[in-house]
């Protein structure tokens, strides 16, 4: 049973690891412009990642 | 080309410095609407230029909205370079106002996308908890104290969740019951609240009724539904905003020679304005100096030029075409035509907004039912001897099952789904409502000029000989009629040594030869009833010879006419131009009612008239003199080249040439409405039959979530459900 005391937590920890990384992609603003970074990666002089 | 024109004003610097935002440092920082760019070649090609320019620390450009943000380091800035150097590379180019680039962030969108995230993330989880219970692992190898065990978990992963995912709704409740009102986020709030308050006082007291995963499962569907709304609406009011700022362009005032570039609400009258070619007037006013011509069509609906010169009338939006002008400002833009013709359209899109949207009909009926049901179910449960417990729990189970779920997806999933499919036919579609509206037409209304035709004028019968031979000419002019024969003719040599006077004509050599093109007296042929709508050309001392240009009608016109009548429609034609040239292509397309040589507030009053009729009427229009018109109309549709006014005004702008796309948008709207009339009807029937279940007490209210989201699935797949039987409806 002591198994649920250390797996629960660890993969509730492991969603939340998701969640902060969603977190940080919005304030990145990697969701402002798809269109623009769709096209920028395939140029080598414009991969340079978001503003 | 080489002007031959005299304007003591020779400015040539631009001063744009009020279009640029500083921070404390001196940063400067503009930001330009820029249209056109589509690819990666593009982005890296404007960034570089820009960025290349002294002055400019830093650009980049968003491919999704279209904005270029231009860092300029501090010093003295010059934004008319950024302008140019976009516009030289072929983009479409114009500087924001800074008080509307602060308002370009979508707050709203991130705040949902936020929530949205948290509820999904709380959905995934709290199941992992709750789960085991529900599969009734408790009473076989695992004991009661695990499963109370589980149900705290849950709660520390649910609760924080539900009450950061809730934040919208309850806001939006809140704001509601403080104007006395109900919306449908009121029992949304009340239900999840409720089942959070309910599950905890059953994990306290080690009962078996904690349903912290239906409180998180529905605010995620909940969330599904407003976001996607949430992004329809958002486009539509970037495009609106985009071509409000299109609409008002910089005004150049001129003071001591240079031209001072300033937002159009700033001119005073008696400002001295320069208009450069190509650009439209921003206010009344008179001509100090310069000639030109003058293009009316999209104020009045003439189709020919008026020439311009030192004393004429300008009419605010009228396209100046040929020559540079220097005009005095005789009124403010607030008290200008274009203003004017604004403030109809405002009124007609206020008489628009106060249609009622299927989804706010149905929350309207839907809310008080609701609540009343849920309060019946704990007064009566009590009284017939439940519990207090029992009672709340069927209460809960009723907001639950009951949640407008299908019914807030039922209508925006339909509308996405339709407006992709339109946006692919080369439609866009600026509001949900619009569609609706649109469903509903009976009597269509056409501008003529850019609609009917294509807006533009076209050579007429010449032969290839005489067409290449002036050709040359022709390619030299910046002149609407030239330009058309120079398209007529294709590429080929350019006449040297030419010389454009502007609402005259052009001359230059050709193979050594001197020739001109343009008015008859220009080219020296004396002829009593000229024309605007002919050129005539000859070499010195040669035969002269006449060019006639006419707007042709759309190529589909007279079937598309056809088929809008198949559909049981009346199609009626409004035109600002002369009698003869409507009747010709009214008669050319099959439409017996026309009406000629309206002015906008005509072409307005009468669509009012046929609304008073108890007609439902959609106008397509292009012009200025039709935006008032297609702000009054139920519906309204403006092509792609159109006055930037009639495309705010108007809610579906279609790109193209072919108006076979009426007949489309007409019908992928009415089978959008069946489709949300469908969806309705199901949720309708759904909550039938599980509200007195909830009553009853035979659905929990994790079950009663499960019910919820299955109709809310069964909602989104019959808006998404491709269409069997394209055109069985015709």
């Amino acid at each position: 049973m002591n198994i649920i005391l250390f797996l629960a937590p660890a993969s509730v920890g492991l969603g939340a690891l998701g969640l902060l990384a969603f977190f940080w992609t919005m304030r990145a603003g990697q969701y402002d412009d798809p269109k623009g970074d769709a096209a920028r990666i395939l140029d080598d002089h414009l991969d340079d990642g978001p503003p | 080309m080489t002007g031959t024109f005299a304007i003591e004003d020779g400015a040539l610097r631009r001063d744009l410095e009020a279009f640029v935002q500083r921070d404390d440092a001196g940063r400067g920082r503009v930001e330009l609407l820029v249209r056109g760019a589509r690819c990666a070649g593009c982005i890296s090609k404007i960034e570089k230029a820009v960025g290349a320019l002294s002055g400019v620390s830093d650009a980049r450009l968003n491919l999704t909205t279209g904005k270029l943000s231009v860092a300029l380091a501090p010093g003295k800035a010059d934004p008319q370079a950024v302008v140019e150097t976009v516009e030289g590379l072929g983009y479409r180019a114009c500087l924001f106002d800074p008080a509307e680039a602060g308002a370009l962030q979508d707050r709203e969108g991130r705040e949902l996308a936020l929530a949205l995230g948290v509820a999904g993330f709380g959905a995934g989880n709290v199941m992992m908890f709750t789960v085991p219970a529900w599969a009734g692992l408790f009473g076989q190898e695992l004991n009661a104290s695990t499963l109370t065990l589980m149900y705290w978990m849950a709660a520390i992963v649910a609760t924080p969740c539900a009450l950061f995912a809730g934040q919208p709704f309850f806001r939006s409740a809140w704001a509601s019951l403080r104007r006395g009102k109900a919306n449908m986020d009121v029992p949304i709030s009340i239900g999840v609240i409720l089942t959070l308050i309910v599950s905890f006082s059953e994990t306290i007291l080690r009962g078996q009724h904690a349903y912290f995963d239906a409180a998180v499962t529905l605010l995620f569907l909940l969330l599904v539904g407003r976001y996607l709304d949430h992004r329809l609406r958002a486009n539509a009011r970037s495009a609106a905003r985009d071509l409000l700022a299109l609409q008002a362009p910089v005004a150049m005032r001129v003071i001591g020679g240079i031209e001072h570039g300033v937002p159009v609400a700033e001119v005073a009258v008696g400002d001295r304005l320069a208009v450069a070619p190509g650009q439209r007037v921003p206010v009344d006013g008179v001509v100090d100096a310069g000639l030109s011509e003058i293009d009316n069509a999209l104020i009045t609906g003439e189709t020919a030029l008026a020439p311009v010169g030192p004393g004429s009338r300008l009419h605010a939006g009228a396209l100046n075409l040929s020559g540079r002008l220097v005009m005095t400002a005789t009124a403010r833009s607030e008290d200008s035509t274009l203003a004017a013709i604004a403030r109809l359209m405002e009124a007609g899109a206020q008489a628009r907004s106060a249609y009622v949207r299927l989804a706010d009909r149905a929350a309207a009926l839907y809310v008080p039912v609701v609540h009343t049901l849920a309060a019946l179910t704990f007064a009566g449960g009590w009284a017939l001897g439940l519990g207090p417990r029992e009672a709340l729990l069927r209460a809960a189970a009723v907001l639950i099952v009951t949640c407008p779920c299908a019914l807030g997806l039922a209508v925006p999933a339909v509308q996405i789904a339709a407006s992709a499919r339109l946006f692919r036919k080369g439609v866009l579609v600026k509001s949900g409502a619009a569609l609706e509206r649109l469903a509903e037409v009976d009597h269509v209304v056409f501008d003529k000029t850019g609609v009917l035709t294509e807006g533009r004028p076209r050579l007429i019968a010449a032969p290839a000989r005489l067409v290449a031979m002036a050709a040359p000419l022709a390619r030299a002019s910046h002149h609407p009629l030239a330009r058309a024969l120079a398209l007529e003719a294709g590429v080929g040599p350019v006449a040297s040594d030419s010389v454009e006077t502007a609402g005259q004509g052009v001359e230059g050599l050709i193979d050594g030869r001197r020739a001109r093109l343009g008015r008859a007296a220009f080219v020296g042929v004396a002829v009593r009833d000229a024309r605007e709508t002919e050129l005539w050309f000859g070499f010195e001392g040669d035969v002269k010879i006449r060019f006639v240009f006419e707007d042709q009608p759309r190529a589909d016109a007279a079937e598309t006419i056809a088929t809008l009548r198949g559909l049981g429609l009346e199609v009626e034609v409004l035109s600002g131009d002369l009698a003869g040239p409507v009747r010709a292509v009214a008669e050319a397309a099959g439409i017996t009612a026309w009406r000629a040589g309206l002015t906008p507030f005509e072409k307005a009053e009468i669509v009012d008239a046929l609304k008073a009729a108890g007609r439902k009427v959609l106008m397509v229009g292009d012009g200025l003199n039709d935006a008032a018109a297609l702000a009054k109309a139920h519906a309204s549709m403006a092509p792609g080249a159109a006055v930037d006014a009639a495309q705010n005004a108007a809610d579906l702008v279609f790109t193209g040439e072919a108006l076979g796309v009426v007949v489309e948008a007409i019908q992928i709207a009415r089978e959008a409405r069946r489709r949300a009339l469908e969806n309705f009807g199901f949720s309708a029937l759904y909550n039938v039959v599980a509200a007195p279940a909830a009553m009853l007490g035979l659905i929990n209210p994790f079950i009663a979530a499960l019910a919820m989201s299955g109709s809310s699935m069964v909602v989104l797949l019959n808006a998404a459900r491709p269409r069997l039987t394209p055109r069985r409806r015709r």
